[in-house]
């Protein structure tokens, strides 16, 4: 299953870069998300696959037993989750913002911020 | 002002009589100990000399300078950099460890490029200093890998062990490499062909800087690196084989375009470029009789030739002029500046029985000596015709002759400003007439350390008639009869002016230009200022240095992993796939957005599919509120619009799918590794017994794990007060009612 997920997150990155090097901003946000899937089916995959054994503790045992789910990338995803949201609300609201103030969503034309001309 | 290198020329004073005895006194503290690198200073013979004529020299113009400079509103940042100029030629010659040497090494370079500059208001003056350090700095970095290498292959930085160690270095396989970055850096730093033309530009800086920096001190720190590792190649013909055509090229160079300049100070500047040459290529001869003439010649001319710059400083001070053609007959207003002028030209000429015409002697003698005698000797014939001319220019005709009536009228200079060429004119004197004091303390210990085995050396005024008194006197006659043909002579070599003479200083016209042309491109393609280019960038150069690196594994791809993936499975992948596809092809945004959020779904499908439950509960919550959010804003949003051609998007989806394939292939690559897992291990036996709690995931993040939770809720934090204050704050334009014209 491994080699399945290889492909999806190369998908995944090929897509979300692609989206990234848009001019429209729009697109950069989905990009942003996208890329944020893939790195983190990037990390999962990479701690090795396992089916139905989570990383629980099965009631009466005082130690994890084999087989299980590597715990280690599982956590580190569950930050990079939460994190990957604050970004893209951020950068959602960034992006709205200086659509707002420019009035228009084509990167190359943003290129004074700070004079209204 | 003065008194701090005076106190410093009192102090080195007192090692004199303890280094001609022979002794070296060695100096070591640690510094950068990891790279066992030790400030470690020495001094002998050599570095006394060269420690001596600093400071005193550095008295001289100390005291010069104060005068000189007296009105200037920057006189305090004129001193400072002198002072640190001081202490950096100082460092250089008193160095013993190569890194050490080097680093003041450079600090010269940087005082010297202050100095050169200190007028910074003027284009010739910076424009002259950044050629100063372009030149002597590319030099400087040539220097750096050839003391590295040195010290390799002589196994050890320390300059005192590693001149016992001139065996090992020559047998180095890299040898040849070593001595040419040396040399290199010492050619730059001395002026030498084809590297002089920074010299006589530097003749921007003010008089008291060109007097002691380009004169007197700092260009002869090429010499002073060439005399200290002169042992380690001591017999070996390469050694000859360079330094003395280089030399050679050098010193004519000077002596034939000293003689087309009108600025004094131009013209002085050239005579110390062919000096500088001499120096070479005695040092090239390499007999003893050459290393005692090279370091007399140093002595002599570091005396006379700094006395000579600081009285053309003061006729630039108080005729207002450095040109030649309009100075004469000062003499009757001038003096005392008219006799140091005099004591100084004199030296210059070799004329007994200063300490140039020993030195002048010593040359004679050591090139007659040579193999192939009579073409060292002619060149060196050459330059000491030219230096009596220059002499007669600079020492006598500004005093002598016709008086040329001037915008100002001239008046002798203040004691201050008389004071440093008189002496050191007085010194060479002096030295000349006690040629057995000037051998026992200065040149004879100087010689022992650059020709170890050497004791005495044999300096005196009168060896008899012979040939070299000959030669003197002829040498005389000719400079003689050239100053007083100097204008015919002028136009003579005027060609020199126009054609091959400047031909290295162009090159470097050149080399900058393009310099600033590459980098300008480069600037151009590389800060384009548009974000996707600068992505562009980045992908592919971490396609190249991940890729590159990659060649050396297996990707295997094999039939027999492809075995165990289930028929859900498969669907849940090509769903994924499929809604990726169209968030990037969808021309409506909701679509996009929608299809972003199947994505999400799916992926939190695998998360559960795969033993990780928490990462499907956190996803799929966290997923829906993305979906709601972008959904929330997307009308706020502009509309999708497409502004690049068919080419770029061509461009940028071959660039995304290289760098897709390129992380296929990565976890292909690194899922075929075994894995070590130590961490797992101790998660799994502690995590019950240490924190209580049953699911390992939680336990690390709130747990094992816990100050990275809190450095990931501060981001939050942070990033939904972003959000408030981006959705919150006022546009300033529309409550500003008056229109902006600026």
């Amino acid at each position: 299953m491994e080699v399945v997920l290889a492909f999806v997150v190369g998908g995944l990155y090929a897509a979300g870069l692609y989206l990234m090097m848009r001019r429209s901003i729009v697109k950069i946000i989905l990009g942003l998300a996208l890329l944020g899937h893939a790195a983190n089916l990037l990390l999962f995959t990479m701690g090795r696959l396992t089916r139905g054994h989570p990383p629980v503790l099965h009631e009466g045992d005082t130690q994890l037993l084999h087989p299980f789910a590597d715990p280690i990338p599982e956590a580190l995803i569950l930050t990079a989750i939460v994190i990957g949201f604050g970004i893209q609300a951020f950068a959602t609201a960034l992006i709205r913002r200086s659509h707002e103030m420019m009035q228009t969503d084509d990167l190359d034309k943003m290129r004074a911020s700070d004079s209204s001309d | 002002m003065a008194s701090l290198p005076a106190l410093l020329t009192l102090y080195f004073a007192q090692y004199v009589p303890r280094t001609a005895a022979g002794e070296c006194f060695i100096f070591k503290t640690p510094w950068a100990s990891a790279a066992e690198v030790s400030l470690s200073f020495s001094l002998d013979g050599l570095s006394v000399l060269f420690a001596l004529l600093i400071s005193g020299i550095g008295t001289l113009v100390c005291i010069y300078s104060g005068d000189y400079l007296k009105d200037h509103p920057q006189r305090g940042r004129f001193f400072c950099t002198l002072f640190l100029f001081m202490g950096s030629m100082l460092g250089v010659v008193l160095a013993d460890h190569g890194i050490v040497l080097f680093v003041f090494w450079e600090l010269t370079s940087i005082s010297s490029y202050l100095l050169i500059g200190f007028d910074h208001r003027r284009e010739a003056a910076r424009s002259a200093a950044l050629q100063a350090l372009l030149v002597t700095g590319a030099g400087g970095l040539a220097l750096l890998a050839g003391l590295i290498l040195l010290g390799q292959a002589g196994g050890s930085m320390e300059l005192s062990t590693l001149v016992h160690r001139g065996e090992a270095v020559r047998s180095h396989p890299l040898h040849l490499a070593i001595f040419l970055l040396i040399l290199v850096g010492a050619f730059t730093k001395s002026a030498q062909f084809p590297f002089h033309f920074w010299l006589p530009n530097a003749m921007e800086a003010p008089t008291p800087v060109s007097t002691y920096l380009h004169s007197a001190t700092m260009v002869k720190a090429g010499i002073y690196l060439l005399a200290r590792l002169a042992p380690i190649w001591e017999g070996a013909s390469i050694w000859s084989q360079v330094l003395i055509p280089v030399g050679g090229l050098t010193l004519l160079t000077g002596a034939a375009l000293a003689l087309v300049q009108t600025d004094l100070k131009r013209l002085l500047a050239y005579t110390t470029v062919s000096a500088l040459g001499i120096m070479t290529l005695l040092l090239g001869i390499g007999s003893v009789s050459a290393l005692q003439a090279a370091t007399a010649f140093l002595l002599a001319h570091a005396l006379y030739k700094g006395a000579l710059f600081l009285v053309v400083g003061i006729l630039d001070h108080e005729a207002g002029t450095r040109e030649v053609t309009e100075l004469g007959g000062l003499g009757g207003a001038m003096p005392v500046t008219a006799l140091a002028a005099a004591l100084a030209a004199l030296s210059s000429a070799g004329f007994p029985p200063f300490l140039g015409f020993l030195a002048k002697e010593g040359m004679y003698s050591a090139t007659l000596q040579a193999p192939g005698a009579w073409l060292p000797t002619g060149m060196v014939l050459l330059a000491s015709v030219s230096f009596v001319a220059a002499a007669g220019l600079v020492g006598f005709k500004p005093f002598l002759g016709p008086k040329i009536t001037a915008s100002r009228t001239p008046h002798e200079a203040s004691f201050s400003l008389w004071i440093g060429p008189l002496t050191a004119g007085i010194l060479g004197l002096l030295l000349g007439l006690m040629p057995g004091a000037a051998s026992e303390y200065l040149i004879g210990p100087a010689l022992s350390a650059i020709h170890p085995g050497t004791v005495s050396s044999t300096l005196a005024l009168w060896h008899g008639f012979d040939i070299k008194l000959l030669l003197s006197g002829t040498v005389f006659l000719l400079g003689t009869a050239v100053y007083f043909h100097w204008p015919r002579v002028c136009r003579g070599l005027n060609f020199l002016n126009a054609s091959g003479g400047f031909a290295p200083s162009r090159w470097y016209a050149f080399g900058l230009e393009a310099l600033l042309r590459v980098s300008r491109f480069q600037t151009r393609i590389l800060q384009s200022g548009h974000l996707h280019l600068y992505l562009l960038i980045v992908i592919l150069t971490t396609i190249g240095l991940v890729g590159a690196s990659l060649l050396d594994h297996d990707v295997h791809v094999g039939l027999g992993r492809w075995k165990d993936i289930r028929p859900h499975e498969a669907i849940l992948v090509a769903v994924i796939l499929a809604a990726t596809v169209m968030v990037v092809r969808s021309p409506s945004r909701l679509t996009a957005v929608v299809a972003l959020g199947v994505v999400g779904y799916g992926v939190a499908m695998i998360f559960l599919l795969f033993s990780a439950p928490d990462l499907a509960m956190t996803q799929l919550s966290i997923e829906t509120l993305s979906v709601i959010l972008l959904v929330l804003v997307i009308f706020r949003l502009p509309r999708y619009s497409s502004y690049s051609n068919k080419l770029e998007r061509m461009r940028d989806a071959g660039v995304a799918l290289t760098a897709g394939a390129l992380m296929t292939a990565l976890i292909l690559a690194a899922t075929a590794l075994q894995r070590e897992a130590r961490l797992v291990d101790f998660f799994a036996k502690n995590t019950l017994e240490l924190a209580q709690g049953r699911n390992v995931v939680n336990v690390i993040l709130v747990d094992f794990r816990g100050v990275d939770t809190l450095g990931e809720i501060t981001v939050l934090s942070v990033a939904a007060i972003g959000v408030y204050a981006l959705l919150k704050l006022k546009d300033i334009r529309t409550n500003d009612t008056t229109p902006r014209n600026d």
